[in-house]
This record gives C-alpha cells, sequence and structure tokens, in this order.
C-alpha cells in the first residue's frame, strides 16, 4: 500500500476513476437535463462554452437535437462504468472457477480446460463480440454477457498457474493432512492467496472492457440509442464531424482518460504486488 | 523445429475447426427461423416444410453439422442472403485488402515500436516518462475514434487526404504513377490510424522486456569491457529483449485484427472486418459465418509466422525442440 501511495501512476489512475464515478453518481446533481426543450434548431449545434437563447451554459456544447453534450457525457459515464465493472466482474468469476479447476485437478479435465482457454485465446475478441452480438437482440445486458463470455481466459491462465504452485506447498499439505475436504481447501485456503495476480488483471481488463463495450455501441451493436453510451456518442458525432466536431470528440477524450487510468493503475498494482519485477524495471512514470 | 512447427499448426487446425464448430451451434441456439426469415411473413406452412427439406434442415442436427463441416472444407460458403453474390467470391475479394492494411501496419508499428521502446530504456528519466506519457495514450485510444479525429483533421480541414475506401471514384481509369498515387492517398489515414496504436502497445512492452535484460550480469560485462553504449544496446540487449515481444506479436494478432475491424469500418475499407461488420447489421448469417471462421484463420496463420520468427531469433528454442 505504501509503496502504490507514492507511485504516480497509481495516484494519476485512482484519481481519475474516482473524480469519473463521482460524477456518474453525483449526474443529477452536476449535470442538466432539460425535459422540454423548447426549440431545438435555436440549442442545437452550440459550440462548447456558449449560452443558449435561455441564458444557459453548455460546457461542452450541443447536439443535433440540442442535447448538452456535457449531460449526455456524465449519464454515458453511468453507462460504461457499470457495463465495463459487470462484464469484468463476470470475467472473473468465470476465470476463477475455469482456473481453479483446471489448477487443482489434475489428469484429463486439466488438460481439456486449458486446450479450450488456448484456442479462446487466440480468437479475434472483436470478432466473437461480433458474432455474439448478431444473434441476439442487443442490450446493455447482452454486452456485459458476451464481454464476459470473451474475456476470462487470461484470467483463467493467471489463477491456474498460482493454484498450481501453491497447492504443492507445505500449507495445503497440512491442510489436507487435517482432513479438510478437497473443495475447502481450494475455497479457503487456497483461493484467497491466488487473487493477486486477478487484481491486476481486473484493472486492466476493465478498461478494456470500457473500450470494445464502447465499440460495440459505436457500431449499433450494444446499448441503444437514446441511452447515452460513449460509443453511440462518437458515432452520433461522426455525422456531424464538420460542423460540430466536439460532439465525438467529447465522449472520446473521456474514453481515453479513463482506459488511461485504469492502464496506469493497472501496471502501479502490477509493480507494487510484485515486488521481484518492480526492482528491476523503474517504473515509468 | 519443425515437429513443434507441426505441433503449433495442430494446434491452429483445433482453433478453426472450435471456431467453425461454435458458430454453427450459435447460430442455430440463436431465436429467429432462417427459413421463415427467407421466405418472410406471407410463407403457407406447407412452403416453410418443403424450404426446410431443401436446406436439410429437418435432419437430425449431428447430420446438419457434418454436412455443414464437408461443404465448409470444399469452401462452399453459400450465398450472401443480403447481396445475393456467392459467399466466397465476397470474402475473397476482401482479404487482400485486409492483409494489405493489417501486414503493412504490423509491420511499421513493430519498426516504430522497437525504435521507441529503445530510445526510452536507453533515454533520460524524462525523455523515457515523456514517451511513456505518450504510449500509454495511444495504447488507450479506440481506432475508430482516432480514424474520425485524423478524418476531421487532414480530410475536412487540411483536405489533404481522402477518408474512404480503397480506391478513387475515377480509379478504374488510372494507370501506372498515378494509379499507386490514388491508392497510397487512399491508404494513408487507416494505417497511420492502425499503426499509431500499435506502437503504443508495442512499445510499452519493448521497453519493460529491454529494462528486464539491462539489469542482467551480461550486459554489465558489455559494459565492463569497454563497448559504446550504442554497441551494448543493439548487440546485446536488443537480440535478447526481441525474444519476448516476438512472442508478443503472435499474441497480440488478434487485437490487431480486431482494431483492424474498426478502423476498416471507418474508412470503409473493403476488407475482411468490414464485410463482417456488414453482415452483422444486415444479419447476413452465411457471410458472418464464413468471415468468422476466415478471420480465425488469418489470426491462426499470423500465430504460425510470429513462432517461427521466435525460432528464428533465438537459437535455444531452435535446439531444444529439435532435440525433442
Amino acid at each position: 500500500m505504501k509503496r502504490l501511495l507514492r507511485d504516480r501512476r497509481a495516484i494519476f489512475g485512482a484519481g481519475v476513476l474516482l473524480v469519473v464515478v463521482a460524477a456518474a453518481l453525483a449526474a443529477p446533481l452536476v449535470s442538466r437535463r432539460d425535459a422540454d426543450q423548447p426549440d431545438i434548431v435555436a440549442t442545437r449545434f452550440l459550440p462548447p462554452l456558449a449560452a443558449d437563447a435561455r441564458g444557459a451554459i453548455h460546457p461542452l456544447g450541443t447536439d443535433r437535437f440540442g442535447r448538452d453534450v456535457w449531460t449526455r457525457l456524465v449519464y454515458g459515464a453511468r453507462i460504461s462504468l457499470g457495463v465495463g465493472a459487470l462484464a469484468v466482474l463476470l470475467a472473473i468469476a468465470i476465470g476463477l472457477a475455469v482456473g481453479a479447476v483446471a489448477g487443482y485437478w489434475r489428469g484429463p479435465l486439466r488438460a481439456l480446460l486449458l486446450a479450450f482457454t488456448d484456442i479462446a485465446l487466440a480468437l479475434p475478441r472483436v470478432v466473437l463480440l461480433l458474432l455474439l452480438a448478431a444473434l441476439w437482440r442487443p442490450s446493455a445486458a447482452l454486452v456485459i454477457v458476451v464481454l464476459g463470455l470473451t474475456g476470462w481466459m487470461s484470467v483463467a491462465r493467471l489463477v491456474q498457474g498460482e493454484v498450481r504452485s501453491l497447492a504443492a506447498r507445505p500449507f495445503v499439505e497440512g491442510a489436507r493432512a487435517l482432513g479438510i475436504s478437497r473443495a475447502r481447501i481450494l475455497w479457503r485456503h487456497i483461493l484467497p492467496n491466488a487473487l493477486t495476480p486477478v487484481i491486476v488483471a481486473a484493472a486492466l481488463g476493465i478498461g478494456n472492457a470500457i473500450m470494445l463495450e464502447a465499440g460495440l455501441s459505436f457500431l449499433g451493436l450494444g446499448v441503444q440509442p437514446p441511452t447515452p453510451s460513449w460509443g453511440s456518442m462518437i458515432a452520433s458525432g461522426r455525422d456531424t464531424l464538420v460542423n460540430a466536431p466536439w460532439v465525438a470528440a467529447a465522449p472520446g477524450l473521456a474514453l481515453v482518460l479513463v482506459v488511461v487510468a485504469c492502464t496506469l493503475l493497472g501496471d502501479a498494482l502490477q509493480d507494487a504486488l510484485d515486488p521481484t519485477r518492480g526492482s528491476r524495471a523503474p517504473p515509468a512514470l | 523445429m519443425l515437429p513443434a512447427l507441426a505441433r503449433r499448426a495442430a494446434t491452429g487446425l483445433a482453433v478453426v475447426a472450435g471456431v467453425v464448430t461454435l458458430t454453427f451451434f450459435l447460430l442455430r441456439l440463436a431465436p429467429g427461423d432462417p427459413v421463415e426469415l427467407l421466405l418472410g411473413p406471407t410463407a403457407t406452412p406447407a412452403q416453410i416444410t418443403s424450404q426446410r427439406h431443401t436446406l436439410a434442415l429437418d435432419r437430425p442436427l449431428a447430420v446438419q453439422y457434418v454436412a455443414w463441416l464437408r461443404r465448409f472444407a470444399r469452401g462452399e460458403w453459400g450465398t450472401s442472403i443480403a447481396t445475393g453474390r456467392p459467399v466466397r467470391a465476397l470474402l475473397g475479394e476482401a482479404v487482400p485488402a485486409t492483409l494489405e492494411l493489417v501486414g503493412l501496419s504490423l509491420m511499421l508499428s513493430c519498426l516504430l515500436g522497437v525504435a521507441v521502446g529503445a530510445v526510452q530504456a536507453s533515454a533520460r528519466p524524462r525523455v523515457d516518462t515523456a514517451l511513456s506519457v505518450a504510449t500509454v495514450t495511444l495504447f488507450a485510444v479506440p481506432g475508430y475514434w482516432l480514424g474520425l479525429m485524423l478524418v476531421m483533421m487532414f480530410t475536412y480541414w487540411a483536405r489533404a487526404l481522402p477518408a474512404f475506401g480503397r480506391v478513387g471514384l475515377d480509379g478504374d481509369l488510372l494507370a501506372g504513377g498515378p494509379w499507386l498515387a490514388d491508392r497510397l492517398r487512399h491508404l494513408v489515414l487507416p494505417l497511420a490510424t492502425l499503426t499509431l496504436i500499435g506502437i503504443g502497445g508495442i512499445a510499452r512492452f519493448v521497453r519493460g522486456a529491454m529494462r528486464d535484460v539491462v539489469g542482467q550480469p551480461f550486459v554489465r560485462t558489455a559494459q565492463a569491457k569497454g563497448l559504446a553504449p550504442f554497441e551494448v544496446m543493439w548487440r546485446h540487449v536488443a537480440r535478447n529483449a526481441l525474444i519476448p515481444v516476438a512472442i508478443l506479436l503472435g499474441l497480440s494478432f488478434p487485437a490487431l485484427f480486431s482494431g483492424g475491424v474498426f478502423v476498416e469500418f471507418v474508412f470503409a475499407w473493403p476488407g475482411v472486418g468490414r464485410r463482417l461488420v456488414e453482415a452483422v447489421l444486415a444479419r447476413d448469417y452465411p457471410v458472418v459465418m464464413a468471415a468468422t471462421a476466415l478471420s480465425a484463420m488469418l489470426v491462426v496463420a499470423g500465430n504460425l509466422l510470429a513462432d517461427g520468427l521466435v525460432g528464428w531469433i533465438d537459437p535455444r528454442i531452435r535446439q531444444r525442440s529439435d532435440a525433442a
């Protein structure tokens, strides 16, 4: 923890994520939601920081329906972060289950699970995502399931390796000598010790999941309009790139900022949790 | 070397077989009856039954699966529902475009990424930090968004480069020099988008790999015997650091291909990725299935190439697998 607090990357990453999460949670407080827009033609395509006819300031301008981009960005953060977090949770749950079983039970089951993991890992994830998204009606829930189902492989491999080395440790032998059941040993003694690499994978995975959710929504296969998602906001800004570039630029910048924060936090966590690596390669930032 | 490659090729075949099987069963699992979709709402039950029989959809699932595998292996990939064209022709045209874009981008991002990473590993902390900020940002940028921003700058504002497609409207009338210039102008923006993102990932990895090698005793020996820093870097550090980089290349091939899908879509680049997205949006299942399998094959081929490369760079791996 001390290491982490001295790491500039961790401070930046955690700081950015805290601010974005706070803004998303407090969306009604930090933004304005006009149920009745008096005159769409007069308020649409206002540049950032411009005031509309009623004197209200739009910090990031308005889009083609006269909607405030900042408001949509803040509400979109709820979707983007929520979907990303839930998808990573699902991926971790699947990865933990597969990795624990493959790491603890020897024999053909292990070989089968590992082969399956390798095959799944060798597929282009976006192609799988598109395939799954094509088959069912697009929704936020589908995106979560699909991202979870295509994101568990790296977690499974990390956990498998960790469980395998832990299972050979004396404390596990001791537990077995005490007559504790295999399932209980795995659950109470091995898995808690195998969680370290999972934390790093989660931090890196959440950035990735947020980016992929935005990608699917950009293609129209994710969260459906009018619900704001950063990806669908970029897609709608695509048509107005010439006269209102801020509509596409703002959600993209937000996306980059959040993904950078997740990556830096993940890097810092990795160095803090694995001191042998940290001593050899000094942190980049 | 050869047995190892043969083993990898077998794994690759398993991957492709797995994907083909997965697509088949997923499509059967999905809601919606393809026959009703094909015939429309006015079809009579008798028509539906006969159409189902013609398409062999009334046979047991296992029989359908084997028949489908056989047709797939023979290259009979069916007809696109949306365009009415044979799927094989549709995708056959798309493969060269994808290979051109993704292949060139892979080469460029490798060269530039390794260069940036190597500079970072030997540069002063301030330079290293600045470059790290740049690479981590590039790594986090979504390809389609970067593409849109480049289009905004270079097409709408500077009016310098075309934003869509692989050839201009008058492409068929051009020959020789002007033809090449037209193709290159169309290539610049998608290639730049994909390459910039690739550089971010590769440079980050190369920097770490080289830093790991720099700390090892043989590097200190090289320094102690009076070699110039540049010599140490390129003759001793880079050679060892390139091994994990080559392994990473194989592993990052799926990601690169995934990035290519979005970039192809944004730039209307007529590649496999764009065809796949269009087919998904149109629910054009024969094209979706074939494009998925084809993507898996391209990725597996890329992985095999990377494996060969690793063996070529690292004599230890060559010997180990020769002995095995």
